[in-house]
């Protein structure tokens, strides 16, 4: 698979790791954090965190759309989704997410609901065409790489003048809640922050370019270095933020620089600018209100937002008390710190949402690094010593 | 390249459609950034090779180290 | 399959019929169907002797029975029809106990409206199926049930296996140091169905690996005889949940080895499309077997040896592990290979 084989060479990421630990300060530690649920995904899956030395440690990030959505959403569109004539149509990774008291998407199917999952937003506009006489509501959550194509979807809708799609808007913004992380007054509630530097997304940073990192790199003197989901990306961008670390430099990086551009994907970013404008405040699940944090429709398409045209009300729902998320997804505490972990909270019965998606940071070290667990604090234990 | 922005992507004898409405200037043999059906962007082949010498530069130095 | 036809009547109208509600309400519609298409497709003395049941004598030693559903949709897919699925699917989960296959039952559940012409298809490719592995189905049942209570049609079988002497393949006997084995390349069947389901629509040539392994099983067991601990096909689920399955069941961990596990590039490419792990994909003409390691280069050679393990691998070994995770060595470190959670869905991010 060209441009994908060549970026997983394991050797050359050993070799690439020996560096970064001939470089890391053996006098102190590094943290840096994925923000994107799709780097978490790869450190998990090809287990990069076993080539790094002990002091250079990875904090995984809110970056999964799924798990982030606020159970109230997901009540809100399971009670759509029970009225007559309503068709929801949704990624599938959206089915399985927890609302209030158990239920589910896929739950609400099997209860009779009409929900179906899509892979394209494009095949939700093609179920509205089909079935005129049924309401297609497009569940559209995501960052900045999913907001285009619903969009498209909208503005094909409205050129079709299709009456009977419209759409459930929880797009969020990945600048917004990085600022979150490292601003929040929560987090001096939660703990001491220790985050040296991010990784920057990927496939978002093709969306909206590298520029808009440059504010907090220097207003929080943050590196940042966007990279590409491979593993040979993610550990380059590892090597490029110990060596920022070093020098004291804070610069927005760019590893992903095959296709990711400076101010990104102009068309992508009209075509939202068309139909979307900031909400002033979104609920983040686990972060709590970001300001500016998520996009809602333009007035002037009110018809096409499920929201108005279904007087969509979004219940206050609360998590487990007991659920870490809020203080994983800032940094402040691991998935296994989590008394729930691994107890009743599995990948098999998700409490909070970083257990929902394989993207969230409990669903990944549950799946992929849950027998690290051990040696690692061995691990840890040495190196300190 | 077909109608209404789609186009035939391959990959190792694996086809599908996507939409290329999100970028500009699709030929054929480009290799695309793809999500949820659409490209979002294209790879650029020569920062693609590029990013691969600072790779192998940056693993020799390691094997050296 | 009671029916003995004598009056004259029109002819099944194989080509444009569909089926009716009366083709499952046990008048001469009923009969007809079953002779005009099952009969024909299945062709053997038992079934033709028009019993409710039929009779077999029963060899000596240690026998084996499995049941199995089949409801893979779409029922049409490259490599293959839920009629072969059904008919190989029954004769692995008997070949996994070592056990030479011996007869089947088929009954089927069909949703009215259901063409004819589709159901000869699925009868003759079970046929051949089953007259391939020289074990007939020789018992079998129709319903027919009203539109939307069925997806086209249901399959369940049963069947039965003799097992040789000596050999006893349990799922608890896997042991640290045992070597685990897979017969070929993995998640070509689940590739295949995916690539025709609705909505994930994509183009590849990859056909679905769907056979009959009790050959191979035969000549395994020739090999490795009572070293062969167990045998599982990964069917749903794929390598991950056989894996996992094993380890709990006997209370083992595994560490297996990424680059070794058989992948075609296509299955490999098309994952990558849908977001899917290959682990978690299903097989329908693979084995997992765990080998007590005396045997394990024996067995291998001649797995392959048999055409349907010419691709086979020694891919990891059993270790001593309470808490029964299956580790995998990847390119670039290690990871534990879990159960799918829910279904498999293409993931969006």
């Amino acid at each position: 698979m060209k441009y994908i084989d060549e970026y997983r060479d394991g050797r050359l990421a050993k070799e690439i790791a020996r560096q970064i630990a001939a470089l890391a300060d053996p006098a102190r530690a590094y943290y840096f954090m994925e923000f994107c649920g799709g780097h978490t995904h790869a450190i998990s899956r090809y287990g990069l965190e076993d080539l790094l030395p002990a002091n250079v440690r990875m904090i995984h990030g809110p970056g999964c759309p799924v798990c982030v959505l606020p159970i109230g959403r997901i009540d809100a569109a399971i009670a759509l989704a029970m009225r007559p004539k309503i068709t929801l149509c949704t990624y599938g990774d959206l089915m399985r997410v927890p609302g209030s008291n158990g239920s589910s998407l896929l739950k609400a199917k099997a209860a009779g609901a009409d929900i179906r999952m899509v892979y394209s937003t494009l095949d939700a506009l093609r179920i509205a065409e089909a079935e005129l006489e049924r309401e297609v509501v497009f569940f559209a959550i995501g960052f900045e790489t999913t907001t285009p194509p619903t969009a498209l979807a909208l503005k094909a809708a409205i050129a079709k003048g299709l009456g009977n799609f419209s759409i459930f808007c929880n797009h969020v913004l990945t600048p917004a809640a990085i600022q979150n992380i490292l601003e929040s007054p929560d987090v001096r509630k939660l703990g001491t922050i220790k985050i040296d530097g991010f990784v920057g997304p990927a496939h978002v940073s093709t969306v909206i370019g590298t520029e808009p990192y440059e504010f907090f790199a220097g207003k929080f003197q943050k590196p940042v270095v966007v990279a590409g989901f491979e593993p040979l990306d993610v550990i380059q961008a590892i090597l490029m933020l110990v060596r920022q670390v070093n020098d004291g430099r804070h610069e927005v990086e760019n590893q992903y620089i095959r296709a990711v551009t400076a101010l990104g994907n102009e068309k992508a970013q009209a075509e939202v600018a068309n139909f979307f404008e900031l909400r002033e405040s979104f609920e983040w699940r686990g972060l709590g209100e970001v300001p500016y944090g998520a996009l809602r429709l333009r007035p002037q398409y009110v018809a096409y937002d499920a929201e108005k045209r279904f007087s969509m009300v979004t219940p206050a729902a609360k998590d487990n008390p007991a659920c870490e998320c809020g203080a994983i997804l800032r940094g402040v505490k691991k998935p296994a710190d989590c008394k729930l972990f691994g107890t009743v909270c599995t990948s098999d019965t998700p409490i909070g949402s970083c257990m929902v998606s394989a993207e969230g940071a409990c669903a990944a070290h549950w799946t992929y690094g849950r027998f690290r667990k051990k040696a690692r604090q061995v691990d840890v234990g040495r190196a300190v010593a | 390249m077909l109608p209404d922005n789609m186009a035939k992507v391959t990959l190792d004898g694996v086809s599908k459609i996507v939409s290329t409405a999100l970028i500009d200037d699709v030929r054929p043999g480009d290799y695309l950034v793809l999500h949820v059906g659409y490209a979002l962007a294209k790879i650029n082949p020569e920062e693609a090779e590029r990013t691969l010498a600072l790779i192998r530069q940056a693993a020799a130095m390691g094997d050296a180290g | 399959m009671n029916m003995m036809i004598k009056a004259y009547r029109r002819k099944l109208d194989v080509a444009n019929g569909r089926v009716d509600l009366s083709h499952g309400a046990g008048g001469r519609a009923m009969g007809q169907l079953i002779e005009g298409i099952f009969y024909k497709a299945f062709d053997n003395d038992w079934l033709r002797a028009g019993n409710d049941q039929s009779a077999f004598s029963v060899p000596g030693g240690r026998m084996v029975m499995t049941t199995d559903g089949y409801v893979v949709s779409p029922l049409f897919f490259p490599g293959g029809n839920i009629g072969t699925l059904s008919v190989h699917g029954t004769i692995n989960d008997i070949a996994m106990a070592g056990a030479v296959p011996l007869y089947l039952s088929a009954s089927f559940i069909i949703e009215e409206g259901f063409p004819f012409a589709d159901l000869e298809r699925i009868a003759q490719s079970m046929g051949a199926a089953s007259r391939e592995a020289g074990m007939p189905i020789i018992t079998g049942d129709t319903k027919v049930v009203e539109r939307g209570k069925a997806d086209g049609v249901f399959i369940s079988t049963a069947g039965v296996g003799l097992v040789p002497d000596g050999l006893d393949l349990r799922s608890d006997a896997a042991r640290p140091g045992d070597a685990v084995i897979i017969s070929g390349s993995i998640g070509d069947h689940g590739v295949a169905v995916m690539s025709k389901r609705e909505n994930l629509e994509f183009d590849t040539d990859i056909v679905s690996d769907s056979a009959a392994l009790h050959g191979l099983v035969a000549d395994m067991v020739a090999a490795g005889g009572a070293h062969i601990r167990l045998m599982r096909d990964p069917t749903r689920g794929g390598i991950a949940a056989t894996l996992n399955e094993i380890a709990s069941q006997s209370r083992v961990g595994f560490r297996i080895d990424e680059d070794k596990i058989p992948l075609k590039p296509q299955v490999a490419a098309a994952c990558e499309f849908l977001g899917l792990d290959p682990l978690n994909v299903a097989n329908e003409g693979k084995l997992v077997a765990v080998v007590a390691p005396e045997s394990a280069d024996a067995v291998l050679a001649a797995m392959r040896a048999h055409p349907l393990g010419s691709e086979a691998a020694l891919v990891g070994h059993v270790v001593a592990d309470d808490n029964c995770f299956v580790q995998m060595t990847t390119s670039c470190g290690g990871r534990i290979v879990d159960w799918l959670s829910g279904e498999q869905l293409p993931r969006i991010c």
